[in-house]
């Protein structure tokens, strides 16, 4: 440990209007920590520079998973465990489920929320592209009020976002389509399971005759923020997967990318896989494909 | 005769307390009174100290601060030389070399102190690779950056060139590689001027520490008392560390007069102590168009970090091992430990061999693609065999069968059926698979005339409890050295497994039976084991106390009546070399090691062409290790090893920058887990060797050496492609195949 722990403070309001009257109180003083997954690494690691906190665990009108007729929403407290085994989720937003199983170990997965991955801002992180794919939305609450945001331009640039000192994001919501779709999600790590991601590819189609009818594609990994691809997407919206579009989407998607060197990967070998799983993408749109499209989990011999 | 104990998978002798949490480690235990230690470190590889100054808001005179003028003895780590500093005290050598020594009662203000102080040190031009050394860029240790060089010469290289129908060059690397024992460094040291200095602590050799303690302090030996407490692992990272952490928590106890704790976290044990060494070999090799190798020309440097520390027998078992399990007339090998402004490199399971058996396996391949033969049918025509010599001149006098045991591990890999599948499915196939295998040796004990001057020593002693103990420093650290040494007594005794019990590794209670490196334990220690409880039954067989035909309950007895009459019953053995083993150390030639291990292994791969990734899908390790005393913890040693190799394979890189390591973290520095590895399939062919207890050999660090070329041949099999470094990773693939690619 090598921070000293004595300079730190956690308080854990009764419930969640305590919480905002705390935030609104003094804003920014009190810093949000769910399951705390990614401030414990900084706290051992000495490099938490922020002393108090605001411990959301414990606060039940941020937890659980409602499914209507026309969305799904989920406590923003929502944990990778509950997300990955939740039948609704797994059968129509399965690249979430997918996102969920491939975040760290089991023990993260029980403690890590969706919302503090949200907050985290990451642009490595796991979830966050399958839930601009999804087209999720975001409700932000405070002492005063609420509102809803698009996820997609929530985050602004690296580590910056459109929340308030004084609010806290409160639940996530994932529009159903009803439409049979396509999904494929991919995670590139540096190893098969606990790793942290080098490309992020989340990617979900409607595909009729052969024809791009809609498509959203998101990466992780490969710009300061995780990134939803417009652009690709519209060299794609209207057109037939052939090789042809192909080509021109990853052209659109190499010029929408700005992957970096760093000490997990090279911006050479991300701009390359993002352009491969684009095209196997693609290829599984039409069924084409000649292997599984993602990795399934593996347990060994 | 048949073994009783031997061969047997009896439970491990402290698996109950490791697994039920009762067993206690250095950061389990507390003292009275006691501080924590703190090390202030090396902000650059190479500079002047010019101040130290204690700044921020810290009540310092609270704190126990030492320097290196605060040092009683001599300051340095002794081991082979005495170039290493216990405290820099004027210059600073490498990243993250301790300085300044903190201790205080709360760990968490001692954090706060040791950011706080600053350290002003002017910077000197560093060097960083093994190129900017040998070409003396600057001139940082001794004359010339040399920590040794070593020359092997085996008939005449030089006239063989002209007979030779094909030369093949090339050059490979292997990167530095973390242990990554489970259990990061620690040490609590009690020292005063009164009652000496005494150090409990997580270690694999604690008269390496003992000795380095008599010089830091400047004692006489039985003033300093090193005691190993349960250790989680150490893979050579700590057999000389260790004694650095020691000295350091006991100058903080011997200022302050009160215990003192010293427990590095994982960040710290990964960025300050010693790695794998990186290395580069060149191989130029003669071949007739027949196949086989006429000469055999080697150059072998690693990188040794900033002190010489084990640098030059690192060198020497690398460059033993380099001609592999080959026969060839006439090899030259030239081999050099340099110096670069990095933490010292230091001990890893293999000891030099993993890097140069990784050149020669690659190497091979090569030739046999030159030669136009298969890489078994290259190997199969130059395999040693018995009456045959070594680079060193050492003639195999053991049975050695190094075709049989390619021939097994092809079979039980299906090695010919799967090359010839994969090469017609590949074609047709978006992600491509590869088999390819590694044939190697390596040699148990000490090299050279090591153990003739260790001269290790063991004692069996009769308690009062009825039991027999086992008197060696030999430690566990995880390997099951206690269960099997345990094993090779009750065997020797006639007792039961539960009638043997090993004593703590104390130096004031355990005679000097060396380190605990070098796959020596085994073959080594436990033939001392076995003959020093051969010993105890003569004495009381000789005394009349005991009929040879005994029963436990008649042993202990006799041990009691022994103990009435004359006195405690210990007996103590000491090493001898078996008569016919002799080496020179000048000229390198002889017999290296007493007893080698041979293996080959075969991996199949395969790499994911969308993600460059590799994965390894089957690993046959078929090895002759002479007898296996424990069946489970054999196999465990070997598929341990794997894993491990397959990090340095494929994963494991270590991201330097100015001689430091900047991903020591273990989210940055990548192991593979239970998901990146295969069931691993182990084969033990056990050719009793003679000297052996029960016939055993050494292990240990043999599975390290050939997993890493099994794993690259596979993938050049896969791909076509020639890969001459590890690790292996996508972002070396992605460059290499992105051309082929759309």
């Amino acid at each position: 440990m090598r921070s000293c722990l004595p300079d730190y403070e956690l308080v854990a309001p009764a419930n969640l209007r305590e919480a905002l009257a705390l935030m609104a109180g003094e804003p920014g003083a009190w810093k949000p920590f769910a399951g705390g997954t990614d401030l414990m690494v900084l706290l051992e690691a000495g490099k938490l520079p922020h002393k108090r906190f605001l411990s959301l665990w414990h606060l039940r009108e941020l937890k659980g998973i409602e499914v209507s007729p026309t969305a799904v929403t989920l406590g923003a407290l929502t944990t990778y465990t509950e997300v990955l085994r939740h039948p609704v989720l797994q059968q129509e937003f399965p690249c979430l489920c997918q996102g969920a199983r491939e975040t760290g170990g089991v023990a993260t997965q029980n403690r890590g929320t969706l919302g503090g991955n949200i907050a985290n801002a990451s642009p490595a992180a796991d979830s966050p592209p399958a839930l601009l794919v999804y087209d999720a939305e975001l409700e932000l609450v405070s002492a005063t009020g609420s509102r809803w945001v698009p996820y997609r331009g929530f985050h602004s640039s690296y580590k910056q976002m459109d929340l308030r000192p004084n609010e806290l994001i409160a639940r996530i919501r994932l529009p159903r389509v009803g439409r049979p779709r396509r999904h494929y999600y991919r995670k590139v790590g540096t190893r098969k399971a606990q790793a942290i991601s080098k490309v992020v590819f989340a990617g979900v189609a409607e595909v009729e005759g052969g024809v791009v009818r809609d498509v959203r594609i998101a990466l992780g990994s490969v710009a300061p923020t995780v990134l939803r691809c417009a652009k690709t997407e519209a060299v794609l919206r209207g057109h037939p997967t052939v090789e042809s579009t192909v080509a021109a989407a990853q052209a659109a998607l190499a010029g929408e990318i700005a992957p970096i060197d760093d000490f997990r990967s090279t911006a050479k070998y991300r701009r390359r896989v993002s352009l491969n799983l684009l095209a196997v993408f693609l290829q599984s749109c039409l069924g084409t494909v000649e292997q599984g499209p993602g990795p399934e989990p593996w347990y060994g011999a | 005769m048949a073994n009783r104990l031997v061969g047997r998978a009896v439970p491990r002798k402290e698996g109950g307390d490791k697994v039920t949490g009762k067993a206690r480690y250095i950061d389990d235990l507390t003292f009275p009174g006691m501080l924590y230690g703190a090390t202030v470190r090396s902000p650059c590889a190479r500079g002047r100290i010019k101040g130290i100054h204690f700044e921020g808001g810290i009540p310092w005179d609270g704190f126990t601060i030492v320097t290196a003028t605060d040092i009683p003895g001599k300051n340095c780590i002794v081991l082979l030389s005495d170039d290493h500093p216990g405290l820099a005290q004027r210059v600073v050598n490498h990243p993250e070399e301790p300085i300044v020594l903190l201790a205080h009662p709360d760990k968490y203000l001692l954090e706060e102190a040791r950011r706080s102080v600053r350290l002003e040190i002017e910077s000197l031009p560093a060097v960083f690779t093994i190129e900017e050394s040998l070409a003396r860029k600057e001139i940082i240790w001794g004359r010339d950056n040399i920590f040794k060089s070593i020359r092997v010469e085996k008939g005449n290289v030089d006239e063989a060139w002209a007979q030779a129908d094909f030369i093949v060059e090339g050059e490979y690397r292997t990167g530095a590689q973390e242990q990554l024992y489970i259990e990061p460094n620690g040490m609590i040291a009690v020292a005063n001027p009164q009652e000496g200095v005494t150090v409990w602590g997580s270690m694999q050799c604690p008269y390496y520490v003992h000795k380095a303690l008599v010089c830091l302090f400047g004692l006489p030996e039985s003033k300093v008392r090193v005691i190993q407490v349960e250790t989680g692992g150490g893979f050579g990272g700590k057999e000389e560390y260790p004694s650095m952490i020691a000295g350091h928590a006991a100058l903080l106890a011997w200022k302050s007069g009160k215990p003192v704790k010293l427990i590095y976290d994982r960040a710290e044990d990964m960025a300050a102590t010693t790695k794998r060494h990186p290395s580069r070999t060149r191989h130029r090799t003669a071949v007739s168009k027949e196949g086989k190798l006429l000469a055999m020309e080697i150059e072998f440097v690693i990188d040794g970090g900033a002190y010489m520390t084990l640098s030059p027998v690192v060198l020497s078992r690398g460059t033993i091992h380099a001609a592999g399990p080959y026969h060839c007339p006439n090899i030259r090998i030239q081999s050099r430990a340099v110096a670069t402004n990095a933490p010292p490199h230091g001990a890893f399971r293999g000891f030099g061999a993993p890097q140069s058996t990784f050149a020669l396996e690659r190497h091979l391949n090569k030739v046999a693609r030159v030669v136009g033969l298969s890489p078994e049918e290259l190997r199969r025509r130059n395999f040693i065999r018995e009456g045959q010599s070594t680079a060193t001149g050492q003639v195999i006098r053991e049975k050695v069968d190094m075709a049989g045991l390619m021939e097994r591990a092809f079979e039980l890999s299906r090695y010919y059926a799967k090359t010839q599948r994969f090469a017609e499915e590949n074609r047709g196939r978006r992600d491509k698979k590869g088999i390819g295998f590694a044939c190697f040796l390596h040699g148990a004990g000490f090299t050279g005339s090591g153990e003739k001057y260790l001269a290790s020593v063991v004692g069996v002693e009769a308690t009062p409890a009825g039991r027999a103990r086992i008197l060696a420093a030999s430690t566990e650290i995880g390997q099951g050295a206690n269960t099997i040494l345990c094993q090779i007594a009750a065997e020797a005794l006639g007792l039961e497994y539960d009638q043997i019990e090993m004593a703590s590794p104390d130096t004031g209670v355990v005679p000097n039976s060396g380190p605990t490196v070098a796959s020596r334990t085994c073959m080594i220690i436990g033939k001392l084991v076995e003959s020093a409880c051969l010993a105890v039954k003569q004495t009381l067989v000789g005394s009349g106390l005991l009929k040879p035909d005994y029963s436990p309950e008649e042993f202990f007895r006799a041990c009691a009546a022994y103990t009435q009459k004359c006195g405690p019953l210990k007996a103590f053995s000491q090493y001898q070399p078996p008569p016919e083993i002799h080496w020179d150390e000048e000229k390198y030639r002889g017999d290296a090691y007493s007893a080698y291990a041979w293996a080959v292994y075969v991996a199949e791969v395969t790499v994911d062409s969308l993600t460059y990734e590799v994965h390894v899908d089957d690993f046959v390790a078929v090895q002759e290790v002479g007898k296996v005393i424990n069946p489970v913890l054999g196999g465990g040693q070997i598929e341990g090893g794997v894993a491990q190799a397959i990090g340095y394979a494929l994963f494991e890189n270590v991201v330097w920058q100015e001689g430091r390591m900047v991903n020591s973290q273990m989210t940055n520095y990548i192991i593979p887990t239970a998901a990146d590895v295969p069931r691993i399939r182990t084969y033990f062919d056990e050719v009793p060797y003679a000297h052996g207890p029960a016939g055993a050999k050494g292990l240990g660090e043999l599975p390290m050496d050939g997993t890493a070329p099994a794993i690259v041949n596979a993938i050049e099999d896969a791909l076509g492609i020639g890969l001459d470094q590890i690790p292996v990773l996508p972002e070396h693939l992605v460059e290499l195949l992105e051309v082929s690619r759309v």
